[in-house]
């Protein structure tokens, strides 16, 4: 895949003797081979200035007290402290909910809504802009405006349950878990270590989805038109119809697609931050206080840099055990053409 | 005869499922903004007692259209430079999104011809070096790049609004691909005609690229207008601030309770790229679906 084809362009138009090249001949190699350094140089140097030397520097700030500049070299101590630090457990366990939630929720809406516009819709270019609209939306406005449709006391969604009957709620100010939420409507009471996650955490799961579906209804859509019309035609020639289809044709054919929106979208709710900032600040208390939040305001708040450099590495390699496991377990069963 | 009639009512009836299914779904996707739009327009107390259409015929509420210059009032001033500064705001966030689109073309499409045409030792090297950025989150770099920052003495300029963010991974690979199915027959004909890498590249390349070009081009300006973590970290003056992070700050301050101008900052904000959005939806789609690139 690399260099396809054009390895040899320079000896292909060159002398018949390749082994002795004259003298202008190199010259002008020699020129080409600057001139491809140089193309190369701008995006070279800003990747090393920007990417490799953070990563080794970063690396450097964690292994210290860092005040301006490595006041003490500590060692592990920061790693160490991280993984005795209650607070970054449950920053972890926030996130891992938030992205175990969200992530099926997301899909599954997805692949639901790209299978619906994929039946020769009328229409379906208007759809699919509607609902990639989100995905555009600059994340603080869209987010400002949830924060509004949300709102206890003004928000239009507690008026509409309020119009139909059922209790208004406090939905990103609401710690409480869904479970104990949903059942005391009923006035059961459940037990204290039954809660579920909180109701402001799902209700930036509702955002999230918000912004994401339309993007993965793209995906999918593209994965659905690469699956050849004429296994369906034959399929339907052999009497099968409507699930079927659904299951031995289109399921296992769009799995390589299914499988990449899994990676990009739980390595995506493991990077959120801009909405959760802007909607909630990680409140109220901690209670939508996910990992990525909380390095930040280690590092804003606490001026703790080496702190919040060692629990970024500890985030990636965890992010990195995921997706290592993700290719074992599903990586296995996706169908290739 | 009768079973085929009644097989047709029940296709018409999943027809129609499927449609209200999708409506609904658009309706969704739509109404936050519908929301916002409308909510601009309205005074303060109808926003809050959500009523949805205060005007004429329903209502008698004229279209609130100060609520626009109010909020550029409300946002205050910028005392650098003498002008509100929503202004101010914009204009940054044009200048980091216009410079950050140009220098990312021009860094990516350099770098992609070299990788598509010119053959220099430890190509595939490089290549697979750039590629590899990839793989380092942007998280990961948070916190030596803010470090970096102070080190360059760049903290609160234009500099580090723009400058790390002249390269795109994804520029470059999405432009190689491209250029890689460019037939070598037209390299051949350039030459005989005379004309070196330089001008094959400016004159032939890149106009037969339009669509990769145009697609990395929307892409990184959407990025660029949607961040919000990095600005917010570089940057301290309020008249160093992007659109997002003042309307952050606003929401935070006096916006959070004059809900009818919030909508019009954030009117103001989102409307520009949705418009943009609406004439070239084409080139964001096929970017998208041709590399699941996510921002």
């Amino acid at each position: 895949m690399i260099g396809r084809g054009q390895g040899n362009r320079v000896s292909a138009s060159a002398s018949p003797l390749p082994r002795r090249p004259s003298p202008a001949r190199r010259r002008r190699r020699l020129g080409e081979v600057a001139l491809g350094y140089a193309l190369l140089a701008p995006a070279v140097i800003l990747l090393l200035v920007f990417e490799f030397y953070p990563l080794g520097l970063g690396f450097r700030i964690s292994t210290c007290d860092w005040r301006l500049g490595c006041a003490k070299f500590v060692g592990a101590e920061n790693y160490i402290r991280a993984f005795k630090d209650p607070d970054m457990w449950h920053a972890l366990m926030i996130t891992a909910t938030y992205s175990a939630i969200s992530v099926p929720v997301q899909l599954g809406l997805a692949l639901l809504f790209a299978y619906l516009l994929f039946q020769r819709i009328r229409g379906m270019q208007v759809f699919r802009m509607l609902y990639f609209m989100p995905y555009i939306t600059s994340t603080v406005a869209s987010a400002a405006v949830w924060a509004y449709l949300f709102s206890p006391d003004i928000g239009p969604i507690n008026k509409f349950l309020e119009s139909i009957g059922l209790p208004g709620q406090r939905w990103l100010s609401e710690t409480r878990g869904i479970i104990p939420l949903f059942f005391s409507y009923f006035g059961i009471q459940t037990p204290p270590w039954l809660k579920g996650p909180s109701l402001a955490l799902l209700s930036l799961i509702i955002y999230t989805t918000w912004v994401f579906v339309g993007y993965d209804i793209v995906i999918f859509l593209a994965g659905l038109g690469n699956i050849p019309k004429e296994l369906y035609d034959a399929a339907r020639v052999d009497g099968a119809s409507g699930w079927t289809l659904f299951w031995h044709i289109t399921w296992p054919l769009l799995s390589a697609t299914t499988f990449f929106l899994l990676l990009i979208t739980v390595i995506g709710t493991f990077k959120a931050f801009n909405h959760i900032y802007v909607m909630t600040l990680g409140g109220p208390g901690n209670a939508t206080t996910t990992a990525s939040i909380y390095i930040f305001n280690q590092m804003v708040s606490y001026n703790r840099y080496g702190y919040s450099a060692a629990l970024s590495f500890i985030v990636f390699f965890i992010i990195l055990i995921l997706t290592i496991i993700q290719n074992q377990v599903a990586g296995r069963r996706v169908i290739y053409d | 005869m009768i079973r085929r009639v009644i097989r047709r009512r029940r296709v018409s009836f999943n027809r129609v499922l499927i449609y209200a299914v999708l409506i609904l779904g658009a309706i969704v996707s739509a109404a936050p903004f519908v929301y916002m739009i409308l909510g601009s327009l309205k005074s303060y107390g109808s926003v809050i007692t959500n009523k949805f259409w205060p005007w004429w015929p329903f209502g008698d509420e004229p279209v609130q259209w100060q609520n626009y210059p109010e909020a550029i009032e409300t946002i205050g001033t910028d005392v650098q430079w003498g002008i509100p500064l929503f202004y101010r705001y914009l204009f940054n966030s044009v200048l980091v999104a216009g410079v950050t689109v140009a220098g990312t073309l021009a860094t990516s499409i350099m770098a992609a011809y070299t990788l598509a045409f010119i053959d220099v030792p430890g190509k595939n090297i490089l290549f697979i070096g750039i590629l590899a950025t990839l793989m380092i989150p942007a998280d990961l770099t948070l916190v030596p790049k803010v470090v970096m920052m102070f080190r360059f003495k760049w903290y609160n300029t234009y500099l580090a609004l723009t400058v790390p963010f002249l390269v795109s991974v994804f520029g470059i690979f999405l432009l190689r691909q491209f250029f890689m199915q460019i037939p070598k027959d037209l390299y051949d004909a350039a030459q005989i005609d005379g004309a070196g890498h330089l001008l094959y590249l400016s004159q032939v390349v890149v106009p037969i690229s339009r669509p990769a070009v145009i697609t990395v081009a929307l892409l990184n300006f959407i990025w660029s207008w949607d961040s919000f973590r990095w600005p917010l970290l570089v940057t301290r003056d309020s008249g160093m601030r992007v659109l997002a992070v003042g309307l952050q700050q606003f929401l935070a301050g006096e916006g959070g309770t004059k809900t009818h101008l919030l909508m019009a900052f954030a009117t103001m904000v989102v409307l520009p790229v949705l418009v943009f959005y609406f004439f070239t939806q084409k080139h964001f789609t096929e970017g998208i679906s041709r590399t699941g690139i996510k921002g």
